[in-house]
């Protein structure tokens, strides 16, 4: 690579990313309302370069969508949020871990092996009443969890999106 | 009539109106009653804290009255939530008060609602 970043191989596609790549993608993680002539005058490159290489990240599935991030408490929004770990059935988890995924009060779904296999999952709901009849009604019940732990949590300290390029700023 | 009722009573209802014993909020002990012969069997294991959890929050009294339809259970579950009993005394009388119920409807003696 003549900018000395090396190139990022994909498993399961042919798209390898180089260094130009993740700098675009660092610059709209840390604002994806950046104009491609924007990124390309940071970046040193036209803005028909960023188009390209951002229209092909995305149909590679590298760039999934734009969102925003809210802050609930601003909006004035009552929630809590819990980490909820269930422990399942080995020949039941995936199927619970699928279920727990459509649920809308679910927000991230994970699976891991400790000493026994686990789901791993965010869950937000109104109070702790909405919390508690929400795991009492839908996940206790599911086919294959054996018993729940669950964490409320108090405070967050941190909460951020995984980045390709964690020191980079712009250019 | 009398019979049918009772046999209502200790039915086995289906695993989603089964009673999940949590010992505090979102903690699931892994333990469920789907009868009334389950729940007191479940009274006499589970860990004492989830009796005491779901007794003050009034969920024994809530299954039993809306999913075992026994009014009568309940009320009596009812009088051990003002009671204010804790740890094994508390899974003592409950204990007793159920397996109490449980007798009565099994023998086809007893007065219904």
């Amino acid at each position: 690579m003549k900018d000395g970043g090396a190139a990022l191989k994909f498993k399961n596609n042919s798209l390898a990313l180089d260094a130009t790549d993740l700098k675009i993608l660092a610059m709209l993680q840390e604002d994806a309302r950046q104009t491609y002539t924007a990124i390309g005058k940071s970046l040193g490159i036209a803005h028909s370069t960023v188009y390209d290489r951002i229209k092909k990240m995305m149909e590679f599935g590298v760039i999934r969508k734009y969102t925003i991030v809210v802050d609930a408490e601003k909006a004035g929004v009552e929630s809590i949020v819990a980490l909820m770990t269930v422990f399942t059935d080995p020949k039941e988890s995936e199927s619970v871990a699928a279920r727990l995924s459509k649920a809308p009060e679910v927000l991230e779904v994970y699976t891991s092996i400790s000493e026994e296999l686990l789901i791993l999952a965010k869950v937000v709901a109104e109070n702790q009443e909405s919390l508690h009849r929400f795991i009492a009604d839908s996940v206790a019940p599911l086919p294959g969890v054996l018993r729940i732990r669950t964490s409320i949590v108090t405070k967050k300290f941190k909460e951020a999106q995984f980045s390709l390029v964690p020191n980079s700023k712009k250019g | 009539m009398k019979e049918e009722t009772n046999s209502r009573f200790l039915r086995i209802v289906p695993r989603e109106k089964a009673f999940y014993f949590f010992t505090s909020v979102g903690n699931y002990t892994g333990e469920s009653a789907a009868s009334m012969k389950e729940f007191l069997e479940k009274i006499s294991g589970v860990n004492v804290k989830s009796l005491e959890f779901h007794l003050y929050r009034g969920d024994f009294e809530k299954w039993i009255t809306e999913v075992l339809e026994d009014r009568r259970l309940a009320e009596e579950i009812g009088r051990l939530q003002k009671a204010n009993l804790s740890g094994e005394t508390l899974r003592s009388q409950l204990y007793s008060a159920v397996q109490k119920r449980q007798r009565l409807l099994t023998s086809g003696f007893t007065s219904v609602y």
